[in-house]
């Protein structure tokens, strides 16, 4: 067993833990070791090649299709330098102030979330799309949905250079995504703070952590490690588990720390998606351009919330219920599609949650409630319409039976998609916005960690990522977690003196 | 052979994949080489566990098969085939629903990440974008 120390160690680079890096960074000046441990690797510009197959294999856990305990729901996250940021849209929304608080958090206002994010929208680029860049598919969504009586808002993206390949979920081949694979983690390097990639915890002991340095596996992508392979024991006064909403969680429980909050990996919420598509007589662009430019927000007043999208081929196929000829038939519409992600906004419920099996690997336990099942619903009845009222001429949609409506059909919309036909393990679910597990909250009876991200009594031990939501955001994730992560690094800049 | 992984019961999958994506019936032995090798790749990544349930559940159709129409699989008519996969898919029992949903999952893998099936399809995506 290898033998390393460090001041503080950072466990995960996505959102959260390449946030805390680069706050933390200025610390090696001052003589601290901060070190950042990333499971995934770390891949050269030249290989991300927007290539389907190679790239969700290289990027994402279980190639973006990690299963649910039952089955019915994959789960996309990210794996490598940059995390989920790598693999996201770039999507840079404030929370709302009715989730703040209704988060109820000590001490955590929205106005200091407003702050914060403000901070990363600046740090990271973020802006409007220019009106010549938007392609067909996201203009026919606005169109569709003045039509439907929805008002459709542009998202705030975080690029900077964006040649419009369609292929940031794939990580953005021209490198144009500002995640933190291009702005956080290359400047705590710059500083000095250490990036060991192919680095998976193992076990966490008291101010200890096991980690197993892996080779690069015959074929794959991305640098190997910086650490020769092998097993290590690190020694760490201060650790942050910025894993993700699944790892983190997962990482805690297999870990068997004494006294653990009860708390731990319960309250996991999703926002469970459903990919629709419209088909339109004619082509239209949708596979050039910045994929998702606008929404429309429905979470208040319906539960949920329509983003456009556009996937590759085989999430496509995947992710439109049923087989044979119709299938194939709408798949070889791909030109003239036009597609709508809707998100349903679920409530923490503490049955949904993330255990660990005999292994100690994550098993996510996660059931639809009546809730989520109506959400989705109204969200399909209003993307119908939407599609429609931008001149679709059939609309694929899974909660209705058989899936697909002809434009004869959109005075119906209300009987024809219906709750009844949600079938979990038929209807293709996804979801990609993983929160919670760690909440944050006053006690242990209450939460996981403080308000501070400090798990409930380890004080050397802190949460900086998603799992610290108490409740589902109700908006894409990836600004409130850089928000929250930024307040956690203040906690321990705050511990050692650093805060002047 | 399609797929190393599910070579016991490689004329069924076969038979089940054309189903699920009736171009396949046209393949050569170059597609369908392809499609197994994408899917005996991501099965390795699986827990081993998954592989002998999918085997099973291809044989449990197969026997459904050859119990309510005396035929195998592969010797079904492509709509009655059609109709039999369709029944498991909406089968009041989760196990069911989910094997159909695994296995045309793979079968979608293997199938709609070949360069030559994406091009015909007309996806043109590159990193090129509006500069393509």
């Amino acid at each position: 067993m290898n033998r390393r120390r460090a001041d503080v160690v950072i466990v995960g680079s996505g959102a959260g833990g390449g946030t805390v890096a680069a706050r933390l960074a200025p610390l090696v000046a001052a003589g601290k070791s901060v070190l950042v441990l990333e499971q995934g690797p770390r891949l050269d510009d030249h290989e991300f090649t927007g290539k389907e197959a190679e790239m969700a294999n290289a990027l994402y856990a279980d190639g973006g299709g990690f299963l649910t305990a039952d089955g019915t729901m994959t789960l996309a996250f990210g794996r490598g330098y940059g995390g989920s940021t790598v693999v996201y849209t770039g999507t840079s929304l404030v929370a709302p102030r009715r989730v703040i608080e209704h988060w109820k958090v000590p001490g955590l206002g929205h106005d200091e979330v407003v702050r914060r994010s403000a901070k990363y929208q600046a740090e990271n680029n973020v802006a409007l799309l220019p009106e010549n860049l938007l392609n067909d598919n996201n203009r026919l969504f606005v169109t569709g949905a003045r039509a439907a009586g929805f008002t459709a808002e542009q998202f705030p993206l975080n690029l900077r250079g964006c040649r419009g390949s369609s292929l940031c979920n794939l990580g953005c081949p021209n490198a144009a995504k500002q995640g933190t694979n291009r702005v956080q983690l290359p400047a705590a390097e710059r500083l000095g703070v250490e990036v060991v990639t192919r680095a998976e915890v193992v076990r966490l002991e008291e101010r200890q952590i096991q980690v197993l340095v892996s080779d690069v596996p015959p074929g794959a992508r991305g640098r190997p490690s910086s650490w020769a392979p092998g097993e290590y024991l690190i020694d760490a006064d201060t650790v942050i588990l910025a894993a993700g909403a699944i790892g983190t969680p997962a990482l805690l429980l297999r870990s068997g720390l004494a006294g653990l909050p009860s708390g731990t990996g319960r309250g996991l919420t999703v926002h469970p998606a459903l990919i629709l598509v419209g088909e339109h007589p004619t082509p239209i662009s949708n596979d050039v351009g910045h994929p998702k430019s606008f929404f429309v927000d429905r979470a208040a007043e319906e539960g949920f919330v329509l983003e456009t999208c556009m996937y590759f081929p085989f999430v496509t196929a995947k992710n439109l219920t049923g087989f044979g000829p119709e299938h194939s038939l709408l798949m070889r519409a791909f030109p003239r599609l036009q597609m709508i992600l809707v998100l349903a906004c679920d409530k923490a419920i503490g049955e949904n949650r993330v255990t660990v099996d005999r292994q100690g690997r994550p098993v996510v336990h996660y059931r639809f409630t009546p809730e989520v099942v109506r959400s989705l619903t109204r969200a399909t009845r209003a993307s119908a319409r939407i599609f429609f009222g931008a001149g679709a001429v059939r609309v694929h949609a899974p909660l209705a039976d058989p899936p697909l409506l002809d434009r004869a059909d959109r005075d119906r919309i209300d009987q024809l998609i219906d709750d009844r036909h949600f079938r979990p393990g038929r209807v293709s679910v996804s979801a990609a916005h993983l929160m919670g597990g760690a909440a944050m909250g006053h006690d242990e009876t209450d939460s996981v960690t403080d308000s501070w991200g400090r798990l409930h009594g380890r004080p050397w031990l802190r949460v900086a990522d998603a799992s610290l939501f108490p409740d589902s955001l109700e908006i894409n994730p990836y600004l409130t977690v850089m928000a929250l992560a930024d307040r956690v690094a203040d906690g321990v800049l705050g511990d050692l003196g650093a805060i002047p | 052979m399609p797929a190393k992984a599910l070579a016991p019961v490689d004329a069924a999958f076969r038979a089940i994949a054309t189903t699920f994506v009736p171009e396949l019936a046209a393949a050569g032995p170059a597609e369908w080489s392809a499609l197994g090798r994408t899917i005996d790749s991501a099965l390795e990544s699986r827990p081993a566990a998954l592989t002998g349930q999918l085997v099973a559940f291809i044989r449990a159709l197969d026997l459904v098969s050859r119990l309510r129409y005396w035929r195998s699989l592969p010797a079904l008519p492509p709509d009655r085939r059609l109709r039999l996969l369709r029944s498991f898919e909406r089968s009041p029992v989760l196990a069911f629903r989910r094997g159909v949903w695994g296995l045309r999952t793979l079968v979608f893998m293997g199938y709609y990440t070949q360069p030559s099936v994406i091009e015909s399809l007309g996806y043109q995506a590159t990193p090129a974008g509006w500069s393509r």
